[in-house]
């Protein structure tokens, strides 16, 4: 056991010295273990086609991210970074501008993700839109006729048969939804109090995980329930069940991936190229059918996939993100309101 | 004088290592909840030490802290009370009825639950509590034609899981009390006539006080505590000050509120020990 030990470690050594020596020939990566970068078939195409190795490191949360950008300045080219902290990233000089000329595909993104302001910081560019996704409203298609309205979860036709997810900043933002607010800065708390309070006579039972969703989905607890999309896409597909996803009008909670240059990034040129291919319809296509992947914010990847796929049929309809609201970083004060209006309000739940 | 000391060093070297471990693992953990409890910020980010009762302040001002440390209260009275039907007779059977190796062998049932976790226990009611459950199959046998019985996600679910938790408490405390009374007591107010109801009120009552309330304490106090059981059990009849509590550490790490909410807690708890001890006293005394 020992032995191995050592072997690992001295194996370890060799990569990592060499991997200094040869760092002009490759491509580091920073990004969550297992989403999307790291699939062996797309690092061996992007090696063929530009002869950069690609080199991965993980990070296991947002605030890790900015620590190792922060600790290790000219260690890595390309970094995932959600929106809501692009222009954090960007104010604190650890990422650098981009230029969307240098990104071939820059074009066939969709709109409403790409130009989100979150990616910019004093006007400029500084993330390129990759994938998104989605809480907001699923239902039981053999029963709900769901319409296009965030209300439904207020329509006494399914009184008693709603599920939440026991979150605050998830509901709250759901009301500030329905009250057509900012649900990132709402400003009036009395009204969301209200509309939460609501929903007493709807709500049937809290849900907590996925799988806990679909437990309760096929013992038939609710008919419409908040979700989340990647999950609605597996639970439809890979599970089978009647579920369907609604993206009301007045919008939904959505989060948004970007990919970032790294500032002094050894390797620009293959930062560059790497964020094009992985923005591709060519990378997002594959990664989708064959290993399940969230909404691309590539139009033209979208619809090169097979029609009836969640990401195409659901998340890729156009009207869908034309009302998003992107999730922001909360401050303490605002998480501890929410979480204050969500309990009193369960408060009232239990009388 | 010298077999004093000697006396007083064995006493210091045998009780010394409980105390140290009583102050390492209770007393300086609760100090520490305590100080921040009057913080205005937790043990997080740039910590600047300010004093202030306001965590304090938000459980007389706000209504709903108080609606639910009542319904965590009430969750504590039901679910003792039960403990106590159930627990006393099963005590008493065990005790004074049965005898050598069925008695061991009920006990091995007693104290079964015990050995697995608490969370596996929980998870498990709602297996059985829910619509198509065992409970609800094994109702229809005997009564078919009746609506499905759906206990999941209900007040009643939460008591259930609960008295099934914290019954072998009472069962064991009053056990140890039961035990202890002479038969020839019994069997003396027997000869002079008295009735079985009188033996159980007049003796049996009286003398297993110290088991029942020693059962009670125990169940008592960390029920209306509990934060698990109502939100797996209790769905939207889930909330109590338990919730509260866990969630100002899990959620927002506001740990000056959810230690106030805390010690707030401790303090009704002992309020009810301190009013409820000399009446018990004085039962134990007159019997």
């Amino acid at each position: 056991m020992r032995k191995i030990g050592l072997l690992t470690t001295a194996a370890l050594a060799l990569v990592l010295t060499a991997g200094q020596a040869s760092a002009d020939g490759e491509v580091r990566v920073l990004n969550w273990q297992g989403y999307g970068t790291d699939e062996a078939w797309a690092i061996e195409a992007f090696e063929a086609a530009t002869g950069y190795e690609v080199v991965h490191d993980y990070f296991n949360s947002e605030q890790e991210m900015l620590t190792k950008l922060r600790t290790s300045p000219g260690a890595y080219d390309v970094v995932l970074i959600n929106s809501a902290f692009t222009g954090q990233a960007a104010e604190e000089g650890l990422i650098q501008l981009i230029d969307p000329q240098v990104i071939s595909n820059f074009g066939d993104l969709s709109p409403g993700l790409r130009d989100a302001v979150e990616f910019t910081y004093e006007g400029d560019l500084y993330g390129v839109a990759w994938t998104w996704g989605l809480t907001s409203i699923a239902y039981d298609m053999t029963e709900v006729e769901p319409g296009n309205t965030i209300e439904i979860l207020w329509d006494p036709q399914y009184a008693g048969r709603v599920g939440l997810r026991d979150d605050s900043v998830e509901n709250v933002s759901f009301a500030a939804l329905a009250t057509g607010q900012d649900m990132n800065n709402p400003h009036d708390l009395d009204a969301i109090r209200e509309k939460l309070r609501a929903l007493k006579p709807q709500i049937r039972t809290y849900w907590a995980s996925e799988d806990e969703w679909n437990k309760e989905f096929t013992a038939d607890s609710f008919d419409v329930s908040t979700y989340w999309s990647g999950s609605a896409s597996r639970s439809a597909k890979a599970f089978d069940m009647p579920v369907g996803f609604m993206i009301p009008k007045e919008g939904a909670i959505a989060w948004l991936d970007g990919l970032s240059v790294a500032t002094d990034a050894p390797n620009l040129d293959g930062a560059q190229k790497f964020i094009d291919y992985m923005v591709s319809p060519e990378h997002y296509v594959r990664w989708d059918t064959e290993v399940g992947a969230p909404a691309s914010a590539n139009n033209e990847a979208i619809n090169q996939l097979p029609e009836d796929f969640f990401n195409r049929a659901v998340m890729g309809d156009p009207e869908a993100t034309a009302n998003l609201q992107f999730m922001a970083p909360l401050t303490d004060e605002q998480r501890e309101t929410f979480l204050e209006i969500w309990t009193e309000t369960k408060a009232y739940f239990a009388e | 004088m010298r077999v004093e000391t000697r006396r007083r060093w064995a006493i210091t070297g045998l009780t010394g290592p409980a105390y140290l471990w009583l102050t390492v693992t209770i007393f300086l953990p609760l100090s520490a909840m305590l100080y921040f409890s009057f913080q205005k910020k937790g043990p997080f980010g740039k910590h600047t030490s300010e004093f202030t009762l306001k965590h304090y302040e938000a459980f007389f001002t706000k209504d709903y802290l108080q609606a639910l440390t009542w319904r965590s209260l009430e969750m504590g009275f039901h679910t003792t009370a039960l403990c106590l039907i159930i627990g006393f007779p099963a005590a008493y059977i065990l005790a004074k009825r049965i005898k050598g190796r069925w008695r061991e062998a009920l006990f091995l049932l007693v104290v079964l639950p015990f050995w697995s976790n608490a969370l596996v226990r929980i998870f498990s009611w709602t297996i059985v509590l829910r619509p198509d459950g065992f409970l609800d199959r094994a109702v229809h046998l005997v009564l078919p034609g009746i609506p499905p019985i759906d206990l999941t996600d209900s007040y009643a679910a939460i008591i259930i899981g609960l008295t099934h938790s914290y019954l072998p408490y009472m069962i064991l405390t009053c056990y140890l009390s039961l035990q202890a009374i002479d038969d020839s007591l019994i069997e003396a107010a027997r000869s002079m006539g008295a009735r079985a109801h009188t033996i159980l009120w007049r003796i049996i009552l009286p003398l297993s006080i110290p088991g029942l309330a020693a059962g009670t304490v125990l169940i008592f106090v960390p029920v209306i505590g509990s934060f698990f059981e109502p939100k797996l059990l209790g769905g939207t009849q889930g909330a109590m000050i338990g919730t509260v509590i866990e969630e100002q550490f899990t959620v927002v790490s506001n740990w000056p509120l959810g230690g106030a909410l805390s010690f707030i807690l401790l303090a009704i708890i002992l309020l009810i020990l301190g009013v409820s001890s000399p009446f018990l006293k004085q039962h134990m005394r007159t019997s």
